[in-house]
């Protein structure tokens, strides 16, 4: 589905260029080894247990992939989804007397978060866009804030959602529809969504004109500023919903909640072919390299072939290796 | 070619150059020696840029010999070429932009003194450079803060500094006023009296019998001419070039430029560039917009459309009022610009054909989800209508040749259907075979009654294209020309702001 924004100067006709394989490979070698090593790799259990555990870094990835690919960045993501969950769970925590154990305060829960997502992604975007601060230094900002803002509002210790109405969320992580558990089909649906807009919509189209080159996006109609702002806000949305997912999973927030999630995010969208620098991007990559990521972690905690404190190296030299590949078939093209 | 009487100091023979199964360049002769100035000219695409490339060695020919001082060498790298005393000066400048003057002439060959660098020197030698090529930049000034014409001056003089045996220039006059021009002519004059074999293309012909003492003709990758200058004329070089008679270059004006007005403004004030514009335009006439590099031409253009803060008295589009404040706005009043900077401000060079044509008119090709079956389609028109010339619909942007580019630059803004065209150098640094086609284009859309403005530092441009020229000096316009009166004289004098009678002006312009 993305034969046309591969590299062009390809001699050959019938085979993608090592960008779109090169992922895909990898991915697939993975798989391999995991089940050669471990003949639980590929049960349904553990198969749910990765999608699941890849479902929070996945959603958060595909807003990174937008805002990436119209040449901005995000390092506050992992630092906002703490701050998200704490402030779900301390105003969920407070209704609780008022509104009972039932849906309504479960929905009123996921309102805070999207609205907080929302608020937080658009604080980020005005001050890149409209105050013109670099996005790096913004969201550097912006992460000690809501990390500090956290650990604030638990003073030090852990937030934790009343037992009860933890037992009753907690099926929004654990269950699902057709033995499929939620955070997997909200993760489907949010790569689908991403991955049609980012080709086929106009808005996908934007992103990537924005991050190429934003005077030749200005001179042709596009609102720059307007969409870099929504791909903030986007991203902010998004990390509201990977929250709505990840708070029921264990019921509390901490100042550890979320840590380095902007890194994993970023990593993966990097894995998947996005380009750093911005101008290109595609969702269907950061999906592979979200699952490249989680398949290392859960390869190495199944066997003990590498001890799984390697987990951070190993990922490390991906990470780097996949940019070197990229750069390869850039100087082919 | 075949009488050489003193070795060459930088020689091609039989030249092969492919990209992939396809070959650019058919064996190519060109030989630079001590102390000439040689013109190589051609056409966009023609393999003039492969050529320089291959003599510099920033790319590997595929076949042929490369002879430096008559001994065959072959340049791995820019590094190689350099050694030899190679010296190449792209279109594109080759500065660091966040380093200063002297920082950049130096760069990669910093003086010392012992451990630390020596400034004093490195300040005093970088003084006499600019001095030379009458610069006034500051040695400690940021190369992004210059003026275009100052980073050429800036590029010329770190080839000074480093005694090249020969030096390469690709369009230097390009981004240069005529007086700028002047001063590199003076400098190459020098150079060449020095020794240093000199290769230079440009678009400019006049150029060319001016300084050029040999010229190589190239073609469709081949050389299809190569003489003394002496032995060429101006006419011959095109027709060279072209491979036909181009004395035709203009179309034939309509006789009745249109009384029906398009847009009407009045007290156009885009702050810092521009004050007080006021003018009227018809439907069917191209009115031409002239001045000096730097008098607010673009800024007042591009104010106009929305692209940048403007206000304005009054303006009418069709006898209405309109107000514009974004681009937006100017599109869905049928207004649109044509920016005079294809490469940084008009197509996306990473990206192909099809989504740079469609980007400023998306909406058009589908509302919710983009219809890329209506792309390709707009597409195949437009490379039919446009007579775009690319090797492979996939390729990206940034191959096209500059003619292909600008080409494709005007396709893009056609999609947006516009009324009103206004064009900013629509042919800078483009062949004359492709200017030939822009100009019948442009005609043929006047005479379909759009309103066109082209803004021009051409004056033979303006001269054969224009219905009426407004002739623009800092930020104001300073009269305006119609019919017999656009003459170069007039528009030189109302741009440099002198009488009728005084004609100091033009000798310092041209």
């Amino acid at each position: 589905m993305t034969s046309e924004t591969t590299n062009s100067k390809q001699s050959g006709r019938a085979l993608p260029s090592m960008s779109v394989l090169g992922p895909i490979l990898a991915l697939v070698l993975l798989v391999v080894i995991g089940a050669l090593l471990n003949p639980n790799f590929l049960g349904a259990a553990n198969i749910t247990n990765v999608l699941a555990r890849s479902a929070f870094i996945g959603i958060i990835a595909v807003g990174m992939t937008f805002v990436i690919t119209a040449g901005g960045l995000d390092l506050s993501v992992g630092s906002m989804a703490a701050f998200i969950a704490g402030l779900m769970i301390l105003v969920m925590n407070a209704a609780l007397p008022s509104m009972g154990v039932g849906v309504p305060i479960i929905l009123l829960g996921m309102l805070v978060a999207i609205v907080a997502g929302i608020l937080a992604g658009l604080l980020n975007g005005f001050l890149i866009t409209t105050v013109g601060i670099e996005a790096f230094i913004v969201t550097l900002g912006s992460m000690g804030i809501y990390r500090s803002l956290v650990t604030w509002l638990a003073d030090g210790g852990t937030l934790s959602l009343d037992f009860g109405l933890r037992t009753f969320y907690r099926p929004v992580y654990f269950d699902g529809i057709l033995g499929i558990s939620w955070p997997i089909i909200v993760f489907a649906l949010v790569v689908i969504i991403g991955e049609i807009v980012m080709s086929r919509a106009r808005f996908g189209r934007h992103c990537a004109a924005t991050g190429s080159n934003e005077h030749v996006a200005h001179y042709s109609n596009v609102n720059v500023n307007r969409t870099r702002l929504i791909t903030y806000a986007l991203l902010g949305l998004l990390v509201g919903v990977a929250t709505i997912m990840y708070v029921p999973r264990l019921g509390s927030a901490s100042s550890s909640t979320g840590v380095l999630w902007e890194l994993e995010a970023i990593a993966a969208v990097i894995i998947g072919g996005t380009v750093l620098k911005g101008g290109f991007g595609r969702v269907w990559g950061t999906v592979i390299g979200v699952l490249i990521l989680s398949l290392i972690d859960n390869i190495l905690n199944l066997t003990d072939l590498v001890s799984p404190y390697l987990n951070g190296a190993i990922q490390g030299v991906i990470i780097i290796l996949a940019v070197i590949l990229q750069r390869e078939a850039k100087a082919k093209g | 070619m075949g009488e050489t009487v003193t070795t060459a100091t930088l020689e091609l023979r039989d030249i092969r150059k492919s990209f992939g199964p396809i070959e650019v360049l058919h064996g190519i002769d060109i030989a630079l020696r001590s102390g000439e100035v040689h013109a190589l000219i051609g056409e966009n695409g023609a393999g003039k840029s492969t050529t320089m490339k291959i003599l510099a060695g920033y790319q590997p020919a595929t076949s042929g010999q490369i002879l430096l001082d008559g001994k065959e060498v072959t340049f791995n790298s820019l590094h190689e070429g350099e050694e030899a005393g190679i010296v190449m000066i792209h279109q594109e400048f080759n500065l660091a932009e966040q380093l200063t003057v002297e920082q950049n002439i130096f760069l990669g060959r910093e003086l010392r003194k012992g451990w630390l660098l020596d400034k004093a020197e490195m300040r005093r030698l970088t003084r006499s450079y600019l001095d030379r090529v009458k610069c006034r930049a500051h040695p400690d000034t940021p190369v992004s803060k210059l003026s275009n014409s100052d980073k050429q001056m800036v590029e010329i003089a770190k080839a000074l500094s480093r005694d090249a045996r020969v030096v390469i220039m690709d369009e230097p006059t390009a981004v240069l006023t005529n007086r700028e021009a002047g001063i590199l002519f003076e400098q190459v004059r020098a150079m060449r009296e020095a020794g240093t074999a000199i290769l230079f293309t440009s678009h400019k012909l006049s150029e060319v019998a001016e300084i050029a003492d040999q010229v190589t003709v190239m073609r469709d990758g081949a050389v299809v001419r190569a003489c003394a200058a002496s032995d060429i004329t101006e006419d011959e070089m095109a027709t060279a070039m072209v491979g036909r008679d181009v004395s035709d270059l203009y179309p034939e004006h309509r006789k009745d430029a249109g009384s029906d007005l398009a847009l009407s403004v009045s007290g156009l004030d885009v702050p810092g560039f521009a004050q007080g514009i006021s003018f009227d335009l018809y439907r069917g006439e191209i009115f031409g917009i002239a001045g000096l590099i730097g008098s607010g031409r673009t800024e007042a253009m591009e104010g106009l459309c929305g692209l940048r803060p403007a206000t304005r008295d009054q303006m009418q589009i069709n006898g209405q009022d309109v107000s514009i404040r974004k681009p937006s706005d100017a599109l869905a009043q049928g207004l649109c610009y044509l920016t005079e900077d294809r490469k940084l401000r008009g197509l996306l060079l990473e990206r192909g054909m099809r989504e740079n044509l469609t980007l400023q008119a998306l909406p058009k090709f589908g509302t919710l989800l983009i219809d890329r079956s209506a792309e390709e389609k707009a597409l195949d028109q437009a490379i039919k209508d446009f007579d775009i010339r690319a090797g492979r619909r996939d390729v990206k942007v940034g191959n096209l040749s500059g003619g292909n580019q600008q080409k494709l630059l005007l396709a893009k803004v056609m999609q947006s259907e516009p009324k009103i065209l206004i064009v900013d150098e629509p042919t800078r640094g483009i062949d004359i075979g492709t200017k030939q086609q822009i100009y019948a284009f442009l005609r043929r859309l006047a005479d379909e009654g759009h309103a066109i403005i082209m803004v021009s530092s051409e004056m033979q441009e303006l001269i054969g294209m224009a219905d009426r020229v407004a002739v623009m000096r800092t930020g104001r316009i300073a009269g305006t020309l119609s019919g017999k009166d656009i003459t170069e004289d007039a528009i030189v004098r109302l741009a440099m702001g002198v009488g009728a009678t005084d004609y100091g002006a033009k000798k310092e312009l041209a």
